[in-house]
């Protein structure tokens, strides 16, 4: 059983990676780096090649060129642990809509080698779910379904925290305790790389920003006091 | 953590199945209909002919287990699930053995009740005469298309054309298969049973489901990433 | 692999042209007569084919666990050619059978071999042009699958057919007829080799232009 002490790092490199399909480029030549304790939102009109960034982040495809590093080292090297420290939360949620949340929520922690009932019993609290474990998810609004996605994501601790689009669909309350959540988790060392096209989201969230567009990084740097003027200028530069 | 893994996935098939039954009900109604389809177009004067009754045992079995196959891998399409298993910190080929013993057990389910109903409907009560030798024909055969069929199924999750595609990829690969299971039967069925001829098959079986379950094994990883 | 295509070229050229004049000369088999000719082309086909699949198998290999584009263009030509030569197979060889034996097709072992290769191998070409994005990963597949497969479908359809043994299509062969047989052999190798060429280039040219319609985007 891996431990998650026995792959570990601090740092996640996207080194000059470029993805494309025939013709078709999807990612162009992008480098960054993102740091233990960093919230970096990966910033981009639709279509810009963000969520095919996060999908290479955790190890789902592999660039056509170039290559990402966990802590200095290839994923090839590192084998199937590195997955234990990689968590996601994509747009499609990732939940088994016969199964109910605990059932769902088990499964998960079962397949990370995690003892369930402690983990589990958190996870559905921090949901707002616990009164509705037992029901199958089909049963659920788009903003329940979320939140339960959003710990299982979270269940195993992981370092790398890859969030892509997590607010679609969300009232502000939950927005809220994304945010909060996010935060803590980045208090606490992981690296949470957020990709979002919502700035007002982003706004007070992320500490650095990687800009997209047209599978181009545009922008690398720290976020500065006002997101959208920040954006407006980088865009309106190039 | 391999074999765990594995085994997880298997259950949680199973559990989702459990509150449905939709795949299990519709591959075992669909595998029946086939028989009958293939009755009508065979017999004659109210007899099979020729080695018909093998033919049409296997061939109910290819058929049901295809669409068996396309709606198992659908339901890992919806919500993107099989991405999630993916993540999972387990070799990945773990999964493809999970997904794997799961077609297994619903095509072995389908047979319990093919058998005999081709040993009914065509006289082929001799079918039960070797029952040993027809449970290695059938499980090497079943074996053997799942094999192939599992791996190319899953690898088709995110194509085009995914639903037509399987079969013809599949189809060809496992020609072998059905041509081994075929005259098998019909070896077991032809009166005296001729039991060396069964024996000879099943070694062929047996040969392609060792080298195509390490093929599908070794391959599974490098096919799935995207 | 551009300087030794001229070459080869002009060499394929010449056993091809040259081919026809060798069978002619060649010896009447005893049963058959004239029309026993046209396995100087018949065989060589399957030479030919099996070789590609051969190549398709290894590229694929190669391209699947290393993602290597040239690899990927190989394995693709090869199973186009292994295609063509296939069919040249299943042509002639009918029209060997309607003369000897009197029907089109009476599932001959070989041939019958050869109608599953040529189908699995089609189907990789379809895999390519109607799987989408990502299709190139299939078609691998189907090039080591379709290699694996070779030998069990050789066993299976051989021990298939000899249950019901019926005349062989290719006779013991005479000294006197390995001549003619195996220059022709080595003209549809060469040939074999001449489209594999031809086709890896193309590859290489729709690479190069899709190459050229990224850069343009800059």
């Amino acid at each position: 059983m891996p431990t998650p002490a026995s792959v570990d790092f601090d740092t996640v490199q996207v080194v000059d990676v470029s993805r494309h399909f025939g013709r078709r480029r999807a990612i162009g030549n992008v480098s960054f780096e993102a740091r233990s304790g960093d919230i970096l939102g990966l910033l981009g009109p639709n279509g810009a090649g963000k969520s095919t960034l996060i999908t290479m982040l955790a190890t789902l495809a592999a660039p056509s060129r170039g290559e990402i590093r966990y802590g200095g080292e290839s994923p090839v090297r590192l084998g199937p642990e590195l997955r234990t420290r990689i968590g996601l939360l994509a747009h499609e949620l990732h939940l088994y809509p016969e199964l109910s949340a605990r059932q769902n929520l088990r499964f998960f922690a079962e397949l990370h080698g995690l003892a369930p009932h402690p983990v589990i019993d958190e996870a559905l609290e921090n949901a707002g779910l616990a009164d509705r474990a037992e029901e199958a998810v089909s049963s659920f609004s788009r903003g329940m379904r979320q939140r339960l996605a959003l710990e299982r994501s979270l269940l195993h601790a992981p370092r790398l925290v890859l969030f892509d689009e997590p607010f679609t669909g969300l009232d502000d309350r939950a927005v809220g305790l994304i945010a909060d959540r996010l935060r803590r988790l980045a208090a606490n060392g992981a690296i949470v790389i957020l990709a979002t096209h919502d700035l007002d989201m982003a706004e007070g969230l992320v500490n650095r920003i990687a800009l997209i567009r047209g599978g181009r990084l545009l922008a690398d740097e720290p976020a500065g006091a006002g997101l959208r003027a920040q954006y407006r200028s980088i865009i309106g530069a190039r | 953590m391999f074999f765990r893994t594995a085994w997880l996935v298997l259950r949680k098939d199973v559990a989702i199945e459990a509150k449905s039954w939709e795949v299990v009900t519709t591959t075992l109604f669909f595998a029946v209909s086939c028989v009958l389809i293939f009755a009508f177009a065979l017999v004659k004067d109210g007899r099979a002919v020729g080695d018909a009754a093998a033919g049409i045992l296997w061939i109910a079995i290819s058929f049901s287990g295809t669409l068996a196959l396309g709606r198992t891998f659908e339901r890992e399409r919806y919500s993107e699930t099989l991405r999630a298993l993916l993540l999972a910190p387990a070799p990945r080929a773990a999964l493809y053995a999970g997904k794997l013993m799961g077609m297994l057990a619903l095509l072995g389910l389908a047979e319990l009740l093919l058998v005999p109903l081709v040993a009914l409907l065509f006289q082929a009560s001799a079918l039960f005469s070797r029952p040993l030798l027809l449970a290695g024909l059938l499980a090497g055969g079943t074996v053997g298309f799942c094999a192939v069929g599992t791996l190319f199924a899953a690898m088709l999750v995110r194509a085009r054309s995914r639903d037509v595609l399987l079969p013809i990829l599949l189809y060809p690969i496992i020609i072998p298969v059905i041509i081994a299971g075929v005259r098998g039967t019909a070896a077991l069925l032809s009166a005296p049973p001729d039991e060396p001829t069964a024996v000879m098959w099943i070694g062929v079986l047996t040969a392609f489901d060792i080298v195509f379950l390490t093929l599908a094994l070794w391959t599974f990883e490098p096919l799935m990433t995207e | 692999m551009r300087k030794a295509f001229g070459p080869i070229a002009v060499l394929a050229g010449v056993l091809l042209v040259g081919a026809p004049f060798m069978v002619a000369r060649a010896p009447y088999e005893s049963t058959m007569g004239l029309v026993q000719k046209i396995f100087y082309f018949h065989v060589p086909s399957w030479f030919a084919m099996f070789t590609a699949i051969g190549v398709c198998g290894v590229a694929s290999l190669i391209h699947l666990f290393r993602n290597n584009p040239r690899a990927d263009r190989i394995a693709e030509a090869a199973g186009e050619v292994a295609v063509l030569f296939g069919l040249m197979g299943l042509v002639t060889g009918p029209l060997w059978g309607r003369k000897s034996w009197g029907v089109w097709w009476q599932w001959d072992a070989k041939l019958t071999i050869a109608l599953l290769l040529e189908m699995t191998f089609i189907s990789g070409i379809l895999v390519r042009k109607y799987g989408g994005p990502g299709s190139d990963k299939l078609a691998a597949a189907v090039g080591i699958f379709g290699l694996a497969v070779t030998p069990f479908v050789y066993e299976a359809v051989n021990i298939w057919r000899t249950i019901h043994p019926l005349t062989s299509v290719v006779p013991t062969l005479p000294a006197s007829m390995g001549a003619p047989f195996w220059f022709c052999v080595a003209a549809f190798m060469l040939l074999m080799v001449l489209l594999l060429m031809v086709r890896v280039n193309l590859g290489k040219r729709q690479a190069a232009l899709d190459e050229l319609y990224l850069a343009y985007e800059d």
